[in-house]
């Protein structure tokens, strides 16, 4: 019947849609990233790597502040070496944080870093970071984890102070089932 | 047109395929009805509209003094959360669904849905998705405790076991949604009588169209992220854990995709109730048609691109802040216009104010407010101040319960004597009216109050100088919740006894359903009535 092809035409065309939305769904997990690149929106679109500057602005300093957070369950002592640093734009800037696994097992920990003003983020260039890598701690051993940075000398000039969050995780139990997460598709890139 | 001009149809009973029901359960475990699906929507919903209120009083009763009295702060947050999730998913939304069933195929001269046989799939399906949801209170470590918008990782890494229950009770739900969504399209698309054109549809019809786009669209964004968090619960992946790469800003925005579109699930049928019900008793047509249809797709369409609104506070550039406001307060132009048409057809009309009118005008007085109060918090720099305070609590409540609720009961007055038969018991009807109008302003106008003074919300216990405002609400709440018990009362009585209701029941009704006799027969238009 001419009714009933229609009315089947129809709802096929209605499941797949509802279909592909559960598709768009995930896909906002990859959009979301892509537009956290381009528009800075969760402050973590910094630049790493060697950063291709050359002048060194003079006129101004910014102030950069470093923070650290450690989530509940995590019972590392973790902190900066200089909580704030004066810098002036385009200045290669070297300093260090302090790690300590006081357990008695051994640990691995990730940071996961974060720029606020989230506008700013784009202008901090990361030279070397502990938080490219994972930071395996031996029970009761302490580290100093490097951070090279230079903020850019396109920085807005409204802009007089960046903080640097580092939240510190714990990754011993679930670093097996990471190592094949999304994350690490780009190696350490996005952290 | 709204009103529509019909040959009557002649109801034949001779064809052996118009049989009545069946006899005993069965009638009801295997009917392809929509009358009978209707029916139990209903009837499921009425009661998770009472265990959704019974724990609504738990939360009041422990509020209505400073101090922790009656419960745990932990059941307490089992209370809010399960409040919330049964009366947006078990209570308003198969209600309205109930109402599709019964009145769609009946207002557009259809014999029944397009699809029957899944239609029963996606009934029965419900009541094992909220039997798995409400078990998990017997659990150990309590039913799911995080918030009806299970925000990750609080819902993730530290909820209770029982949050595997609530995921599958969630898909479940939303399977029977997606069901019902695309059967109503089918039958609203390709079931119209000859001459029902689609600008011919009753605006109930229109709205629930409308709606159950919005239902495949986004229904199925809501399985995506619960089906994140059980991977991210089970299988170790970080879609929401920091650290492993995740963001719990990235659930914040999959969960308000699919939230914003379904708070206009929960209102647009309720629109298209009141356009139905004000026209009849103002005994003039709807003011402006063709416009009420315009607003609610447009509506519809631009509750796509504001859900942000709910997370001003997550650290957004300016820019997004700036956006997500003024689409937010956009909404509130082809709102604006529907509540402009409903005044304009009570302009100059002959009102009677019987029981369905009066929950039709309660509702266009108070979910006005609550559409204001929802502009106040649209305003992104405000926000800040109201963010998570009882003003929000207040804002939703006054857009559901007088928005939503009130459209259902208003729904179910204006509907019941074509569904029983019986004409209504109007002292009865005005006495739950007049008890529920006073009860909910009662119940959520002091909240205002409080929330501005900064009262957080989901909270057991509060600071003193809230608690005059607290235990006012608290009476509001159990007023409110015990005149219930009237409004069950008057269906059971109208059901069991009432003088015989004519098929016009309403002087001023217009329509397909008003042209078959009260009650409905078992089978409506089997052959197509002529739409001129």
């Amino acid at each position: 019947m001419q009714e009933q092809v229609k009315t089947k035409r129809l709802v096929v065309r209605l499941a797949t849609a509802a279909v592909l939305m559960f598709g768009f769904g995930f896909a906002l997990v990859p959009l979301y990233e892509v537009f956290c690149d381009i528009t800075g929106l969760n402050g973590k679109n910094f630049n790493e790597g060697p950063a291709a500057i050359s002048s060194i602005d003079r006129s101004r300093t910014v102030k950069v502040q470093f923070v650290t957070v450690n989530p509940a369950d995590m019972p590392w002592e973790f902190r900066p070496n200089e909580r704030t640093m004066r810098v002036f734009p385009g200045e290669d800037k070297v300093t260090a944080f302090y790690a300590k696994n006081p357990t008695p097992e051994w640990m691995v920990a990730q940071a996961v870093p974060s720029v606020t003003p989230s506008e700013a983020a784009p202008y901090l260039h990361k030279v070397n970071c502990f938080c490219f890598d994972r930071q395996p701690l031996e029970a009761g051993a302490d580290t100093e984890m490097p951070l090279v940075f230079v903020v850019d000398p396109e920085l807005p000039k409204h802009i007089s102070t960046i903080t640097l969050s580092y939240a510190l995780y714990d990754l011993t139990d679930n670093q097996k089932v990471t190592q094949s997460s999304h994350n690490n598709d780009k190696g350490r890139a996005s952290l | 047109m709204a009103t529509v001009d019909v040959d009557l149809p002649h109801v034949k009973d001779d064809d052996p395929h118009h049989h009545g029901p069946a006899k005993g359960l069965g009638r009801w475990l295997f009917t392809t009805n929509h009358k009978d699906i209707g029916s139990m929507y209903l009837i499921f919903s009425l009661c998770m509209f009472m265990i959704g209120g019974i724990m609504a009083l738990i939360i009041r009763a422990e509020l209505f003094q400073p101090g922790l009295q009656l419960v745990e702060p932990n059941f307490f947050n089992q209370m809010t959360t399960m409040h919330g999730l049964i009366m947006v998913f078990g209570a308003v939304m198969p209600a309205f669904v109930g109402l599709a069933n019964w009145m769609i195929p009946m207002q557009i001269g259809a014999p029944d849905m397009a699809l029957p046989r899944m239609n029963n799939w996606s009934f029965w399906i419900l009541p094992f998705a909220f039997l798995i949801l409400l078990s998990s209170l017997f659990m150990p470590g309590g039913a799911p405790n995080f918030g009806w918008t299970f925000y990750a990782p609080l819902s993730t890494t530290y909820a209770p076991e029982s949050v595997t229950f609530f995921i599958f009770g969630v898909h479940i739900m939303g399977a029977s949604s997606i069901m019902g969504a695309i059967n109503i399209i089918a039958t609203i698309l390709n079931m119209r009588a000859p001459g029902m054109t689609l600008m011919k549809m009753p605006m109930f019809t229109w709205t629930w169209l409308i709606t159950a786009f919005l239902l495949i669209a986004v229904m199925p964004v809501l399985a995506g992220v619960v089906t994140m968090m059980l991977m991210d619960i089970h299988f170790g992946t970080s879609f929401f854990n920091a650290a492993g790469g995740g963001d719990p800003v990235l659930f914040q925005h999959v969960f308000w995709f699919f939230g914003h579109p379904e708070v206009y699930i929960m209102i647009l049928p309720a629109f298209g109730i009141i356009s139905e019900i004000i026209p009849t008793f103002a005994r003039k047509r709807l003011f402006g048609y063709s416009s009420m249809v315009y607003a609610v797709a447009s509506i519809a369409l631009l509750s796509f691109v504001v859900w942000a609104h709910h997370m001003f506070t997550v650290g957004m550039p300016l820019v997004g802040e700036v956006f997500f406001m003024f689409a937010t307060m956009l909404i509130a132009v082809p709102t604006g216009v529907k509540v402009f048409n409903w005044v304009a057809t009570m302009f100059r009309g002959s009102m009677t104010f019987e029981t369905p009118m009066l929950f039709a005008l309660a509702f266009v007085v108070l979910f006005t407010i609550g559409g204001f109060s929802g502009l106040m918090l649209a305003i992104a720099p405000a926000d800040f101040q109201y963010h998570d305070t009882y003003f929000v609590v207040a804002h939703f409540h006054y857009v559901l319960v007088p928005g939503a609720i009130f459209s259902i009961m208003a729904a179910a007055y204006y509907w019941l004597p074509k569904w029983t038969g019986h004409q209504l018991n109007e002292t009865m009807g005005k006495l739950h009216f007049w008890l529920s109008f006073v009860g909910v302003n009662i119940t959520f106008f002091p909240m205002h109050f409080v929330g501005l003074a900064g009262m957080p919300r989901r909270i057991p216990d509060y600071a003193l100088q809230f608690a005059d405002f607290n235990s006012m609400a608290s009476v509001g709440a159990f007023i409110f919740g015990f005149s219930q018990l009237v409004f069950i009362y008057n269906i059971i009585q109208n059901v069991r006894v009432g003088e015989k209701a004519t098929a016009q029941v309403w002087e001023g009704a217009h329509g397909l359903e008003w042209t078959v006799p009260s009650p409905a027969p078992y089978h409506t238009f089997s052959t197509p009535p002529k739409v001129d």
